[in-house]
């Protein structure tokens, strides 16, 4: 899923410091799951920020709710009717969220309450870590089911490099050599073979060097 | 070995000679003159000498302008290629800029992360890596061809080297497989990690040698001279990869200030003189960092003076 970590707050209160009325909007997917941008995380945000407001003796009304997903129309649709009572939204929404709420209300200012981290997987609760860069082709089958995209800090495709020490990666002696990795489950795998034949250039076209990145399920379009 | 390059490093090798290459990093500045001195400081006594590609992340004078300067002075050059700060366009355009000098050793390598650098903020490439940097210099040279699969009639004559660490462990192993890897990817020379750790060199040496590597791949032996405890210490703890014991901290150290670099020295030729009687070792690469004044002394000590020529 994707995970995401609060912004500071003082950035969210420079954004709105000079409306009036505004909205925030959490989301109910990905960022309730990591506990970034789900109701619990609204109502907090909301509440720190009329707590400021207050301080500051600023009269600012700070509304708060939470969409099933801000990255569907049908649900950002439910804010048809009240969003021209505000003069912004944060939205604690992840990054798609946030543009895609933007693009239905184009006239309304949409400020991000969170930074969009990775896509990942939950370790232990409050430990997040990154597993998939969403490169477009997956090469799972043919490195043990690990990324070296994502779990190499050079996204290495012929790892490890010389800088890996006691399997831990140059970057920092807490992060595993993604390919110290690779090599031990091949080898549980008894697929070693796969680790000693080089792998040719990548066509990053499917990745984030191919431009804006669009799927067309014509099975699905109605 | 046939050779198939003008590159003077596979002629040594196939005559059956040792090589020695060294180094020179260049300059955090446009002084090419600094090219120059340190290059005429060593070229009686090596083969070849490698330029550094913004070595450990550092920003630096581009090797490329380096390797030209110094084979305009008439020296044989190893260009040194990380793919940690161009994409294969970038790549193969220099390769291609290289070749038109004459220039006929490239070391292909990953490079270190940006984060150990001058600049961590910055993005980094690796579009490729180095075992596909070597298949690419070994399809320009050999096919006549670009990764995009344009041809061309005008080759790059690269003699194609690598790195090789023996000691990024945790098991020689998988050091050994890597190596496979570079060799199957048509690297012909390497040039290893500095050694200080020999007994792990010589399991690395055995494993390759029964698995035919050293038939494939001609070894150069990497030596750095440690000038001071300081710096033998920040190599065991700071360099990736690095594997130095601690009898090395003990003998440096157990000496005054003043005499621990002649003590360093002694240590980098007694190991060039062990290294010899290790199968499969074809020659040294000394990286005497910052400190290339020392070169030619190691080389004469360790017996590898005067350097054959090929005539």
């Amino acid at each position: 899923m994707i995970r995401a970590v609060g912004k500071p707050l003082e950035e969210i209160i420079d954004n709105i410091k000079d409306c009036n009325k505004v909205l925030v909007c959490g989301c109910d997917g990905c960022v309730t799951v990591c506990e970034a941008g789900g109701l619990k995380e609204v109502k907090i945000l909301g509440s720190a920020l009329r707590l400021h407001f207050a301080q500051a003796n600023r009269p600012v009304t700070i509304d708060e709710n939470s969409l099933t997903r801000q990255c569907d129309k049908e649900y950002l649709a439910q804010l048809r009717d009240t969003i021209d009572n505000y003069d912004a939204v944060v939205s604690l929404a992840c990054g798609c969220g946030v543009q895609f709420l933007a693009e239905m209300y184009d006239t309304k200012p949409v400020y991000p309450a969170v930074d969009t981290t990775f896509l990942g997987v939950t370790e232990e609760r409050g430990v997040y870590s990154e597993r998939c860069q969403a490169c477009g082709r997956c090469i799972l089958a043919e490195t043990g089911g690990i990324c070296p995209i994502a779990r190499c800090s050079k996204r290495m495709l012929n790892g490890p490099c010389g800088g890996s020490s006691q399997g831990k990666c140059e970057v920092s002696p807490d992060m595993p050599c993604g390919w110290q990795l690779i090599f031990e489950r091949l080898k549980t795998l008894g697929q070693l073979e796969r680790f000693e034949r080089p792998v040719d250039p990548k066509d990053w076209t499917s990745s984030r060097d191919g431009g804006i990145r669009k799927i067309v399920r014509e099975d699905l379009r109605i | 070995m046939n050779v198939t390059t003008p590159s003077k490093i596979e002629k040594l090798l196939a005559a059956g000679h040792y090589v020695v290459t060294s180094e020179v990093g260049p300059p955090r500045s446009a002084d090419g003159h600094e090219i120059e001195h340190k290059g005429k400081l060593i070229k009686d006594h090596v083969d070849a000498i490698n330029v550094t590609d913004n070595q450990t992340s550092v920003c630096r004078l581009c090797s490329l302008a380096a390797v030209i300067r110094l084979k305009l002075m008439g020296l044989e050059p190893v260009l040194q290629m990380v793919t940690r700060d161009r994409n294969r366009i970038a790549l193969q355009s220099d390769i291609l800029g290289a070749a038109s000098f004459d220039i006929n050793n490239i070391l292909c390598l990953t490079g270190d992360h940006q984060h150990f650098g001058d600049h961590p903020r910055a993005a980094n490439v690796f579009d490729l890596d180095s075992i596909q940097l070597i298949q690419t210099v070994k399809m320009m040279r050999d096919e006549g061809r670009l990764l995009g699969g344009y041809e061309f009639q005008v080759k790059p004559q690269m003699f194609i080297g690598a790195a090789a660490n023996p000691f990024a462990g945790p098991n020689v192993e998988l050091r050994v497989a890597r190596l496979a890897k570079k060799a199957a990817a048509g690297v012909q020379f390497v040039q290893t990690q500095c050694i200080y750790n020999m007994d792990k060199f010589k399991e690395f040496m055995k494993i390759a040698m029964d698995r035919g590597l050293t038939e494939k791949v001609a070894i150069l032996a990497g030596i750095t001279p440690m000038k001071n405890v300081g710096m033998a210490k920040y190599m065991q703890k700071r360099v990736p990869g690095m594997d130095v014991p601690d009898e090395v901290i003990k003998r440096i150290g157990g000496l005054p200030k003043e005499k621990q670099w002649e003590e360093g020295i002694a240590f980098a030729i007694e190991q060039i003189e062990e290294l010899k009687s290790v199968p499969g070792v074809r020659g040294f690469h000394i990286m005497a960092i910052e400190w290339e004044e020392q070169v030619p002394g190691m080389v004469e000590r360790a017996g590898l003076f005067p350097r054959p020529s090929l005539n």
